[in-house]
């Protein structure tokens, strides 16, 4: 981690912080308490994302904290999302998209020719916008990360990692007793928390999730979001949200993203009270976004 | 423009906008008429014409098993006298006794001629599977000739002048003295549906061909849909998308659109004569046809896939599953039915396929019922085009008839595809 903010430290021209006086994104925030955390669980320094010719991404530098809920807010085409699914290498799927810059986790980068994404993405799981259950019995939606990795022995085993998972997402009560059952038939809040016993059921360390309470009404987002905040004793979670209460309610830190830049990182409360830039304060005063 | 200005507009226009949704309502419906009107035709002409075929004039007559005849060295051996035995020679015999009034030497082999050329092998037949009838008088039915047949079913009009009639006023005479003996009668033909081809149409059968049928297409099935699902399966999600994997798209589409004659060609020079594969095998029409059903199955198969929603993709990646756990445990179960819809137009568009078999050699006049994918055989279509061609008129009810059962094969076959799609769908 050390290298990792030595050479970010490096790259940085202090040009860039004052070159576009109000609309510098805080990108020497290297170092700062704010950015670097002692704790980390990921490090990413000097991100950058291009989808072919289109620079999505600039120089994003950001660490995420153990068992901490970072949310990242942002008007829509930010790159919130972008970021969100470099950091488990979802955006591999997409051809023309290529990532520079480090994202360090256990330290070692995840772009580095040598690291196997089939072991990161059991480590850094993930949670989609839409509920996306597969086709399958609720039990063989959670039972199927944990069989394709050999996490259990035999069937006691596999019973029990499927009833902690959907303990833990709050959703053991709704469905014991409909485990054959498929998942697309629950309610789009059920979907989503199946989803989420799906990715706690390989036992990740980080969580992302992309905007995972859009599709859902207020009453399945308040039930999602007391699951966050139970899940924050065991996983790191990075969420990307489109509400700023939601951010409020949720998160520990908040990023705000403009136009692929990071804009600040900071104590939700001190973003939300107290920002230190103007455009974070424009957004989150629904003054434009 | 005011609301009020507006809305009159609006309903002024209600007028037209529904004339025209009526129009198009009716256009839809006279095309739905006018192809079932269509199918009616296409149904009630082959029905009309084929549905006869399934019935065969027999006669009875009282055959003596005589051993001077079947026997004539006394051997007793089957073997011998299912070689050396003049079986005919005994069918003749009884139709000689039946019409004792028959001298003439011209009259005579018209006389013959009211039974069928291969009625001495259903007295062998009969003889085999009983020894015990030998030197016994038997009253047994026979099939009778086409010919005959054609009188009883009113094909060959009585009202004709005989100058200009293919059966004369003789042999009809001899028929009503049959029919009042009440030794002719029309049953159901086996024969059609147990049967190999044959120059004879009342020993003709569909079976032969409906059986290189059944090879053809198991050679086809067997080899097509498992290279057109692996091939689509890596092309979609595997292929790296470049210059080669275009120009390989592009053939694809091509191909599809090849006129299957050239398959033919194609089959002959290299299955054939390069690889030195049997002529009329079921094998080597197998394999041609593939070649034409492949770009059909590849293309479905792709639509398949591309048609499974990315997020059940997602899902699968987001938790680790590998690519290729991705593909087979979540994707190809979702794209499954529109693959097996793929391979039933591909199989349908195969079970109908003559052209490159004519290439290949199937069209030849195979009587045995193939044994085998390496045995010489032919298949529906060409059977049909085969008894199409031939100048018996007892022929063209058989033509008919051999279009139902290739209609009721496709139709069974289709009907197979829908029950294993909803049972594919249920598991999901």
């Amino acid at each position: 981690m050390e290298i990792a903010m030595n050479t970010s430290e490096a790259v940085m021209s202090p040009e860039s912080t004052i070159e576009n006086g109000v609309l510098a994104p805080v990108r020497d925030a290297v170092g700062t308490p704010l950015l670097a955390r002692e704790d980390a669980r990921m490090t990413c320094r000097n991100v950058n994302v291009y989808y072919g010719e289109k620079h999505a991404i600039h120089d994003v530098s950001l660490d995420i904290g153990k068992n901490e809920v970072i949310a990242m807010i942002g008007p829509s085409g930010c790159g919130k999302s972008t970021f969100l699914r470099c950091l488990n290498r979802m955006n591999d799927t997409i051809d023309i998209c290529r990532v520079q810059g480090q994202i360090r986790i256990d330290d070692q980068d995840i772009y580095d020719k040598s690291v196997d994404v089939v072991p990161l993405r059991a480590q850094v799981g993930m949670v989609f916008q839409k509920p996306n259950p597969f086709p399958k019995s609720i039990y063989d939606n959670i039972a199927y990360g944990p069989r394709i990795h050999g996490l259990s022995n035999n069937r006691t085993d596999l019973d029990e990692i499927v009833q902690g998972s959907l303990q833990k997402a709050g959703l053991w009560e709704e469905v014991k007793d409909r485990l054959d059952q498929p998942g697309t038939g629950l309610s789009g809040g059920q979907q989503q928390r199946l989803c989420i016993a799906r990715a706690i059921a390989v036992s990740p360390e980080v969580i992302l999730m992309d905007e995972p309470c859009s599709a859902l009404d207020p009453i399945a987002t308040a039930r999602i979001e007391e699951l966050i905040d139970e899940l924050r004793s065991n996983f790191t979670i990075a969420i990307v949200t489109h509400s700023m209460q939601q951010a409020a309610r949720v998160s520990q830190r908040t990023a705000y993203f403009h136009l692929g830049d990071l804009v600040e990182v900071g104590p939700t409360e001190e973003i939300f009270t107290n920002p230190s830039h103007k455009l974070t304060e424009d957004y989150i005063t629904g003054r434009f976004g | 423009m005011s609301n009020q200005e507006s809305m009159n507009r609006v309903r002024a226009g209600l007028a037209r906008r529904y004339a025209a949704e009526r129009r198009f309502r009716m256009y839809g419906v006279i095309a739905i008429l006018l192809s079932l009107a269509f199918l009616l035709m296409l149904f009630v002409s082959i029905i009309g014409n084929g549905y006869t075929a399934f019935q065969q004039t027999y006669i009875k007559l009282d055959v003596n098993f005589d051993p001077a005849m079947l026997d004539p060295t006394g051997s007793g051996d089957m073997k011998i006298i299912n070689r050396t035995g003049d079986f005919q020679g005994v069918i003749k015999q009884a139709l000689r006794d039946a019409f004792p009034g028959v001298t003439k030497r011209g009259d005579k082999r018209n006389l013959y001629g009211l039974v069928s050329g291969g009625a001495g092998f259903e007295l062998r037949d009969r003889l085999h599977a009983d020894p015990g009838l030998m030197g016994r008088t038997v009253s047994i039915w026979v099939t009778a000739d086409a010919e005959i047949d054609m009188v009883v079913k009113g094909h060959i009009d009585r009202e004709v002048p005989e100058d200009d009639r293919r059966v004369k006023d003789q042999t009809i005479a001899w028929i009503d003295a049959l029919v009042a003996e009440d030794r002719l009668e029309k049953r159901f033909n086996i024969t059609f549906f147990t049967a190999g081809d044959s120059r004879n149409p009342e020993q003709a059968g569909i079976w032969g061909a409906a059986v290189g049928s059944v090879y053809t297409l198991i050679v086809t099935l067997v080899l097509s849909f498992p290279i057109g699902v692996a091939a689509a399966i890596y092309l979609e999600e595997f292929a790296p998308t470049n210059r080669f994997t275009d120009f390989i798209e592009v053939n694809i589409n091509n191909l599809a659109a090849v006129p299957s004659i050239v398959f033919g060609l194609l089959g002959l020079a290299v299955f054939i004569n390069f690889f030195g594969m049997p002529r009329s095998a079921p094998m080597v029409g197998g394999l041609v046809l593939t070649l034409m059903t492949l770009p059909t199955i590849i293309i479905a198969s792709r639509a398949a896939l591309k048609s499974v929603p990315p997020s059940i993709r997602e899902a699968a990646l987001g938790i680790g599953a590998s690519k290729m756990q991705m593909v087979f445990h979540h994707v190809l179960p979702l794209a499954m039915p529109g693959m097996l819809t793929g391979a039933i137009i591909g199989m349908a568009q195969a079970l109908g396929e003559t052209a490159p078999l004519l290439m290949i050699g199937m069209v030849a006049f195979i009587v045995d019922i193939p044994g085998g994918v390496f045995d010489p055989s032919t298949v529906l279509p060409v059977q049909i085009y085969l008894w199409a061609d031939s100048p018996e008129r007892a022929f063209v009810e058989r033509t008919s008839a051999a279009i139902m059962v290739l209609l009721a094969f496709l139709v069974t076959m289709n009907a197979l595809a829908v029950l294993l799609r909803k049972r594919f769908e249920k598991r999901w």
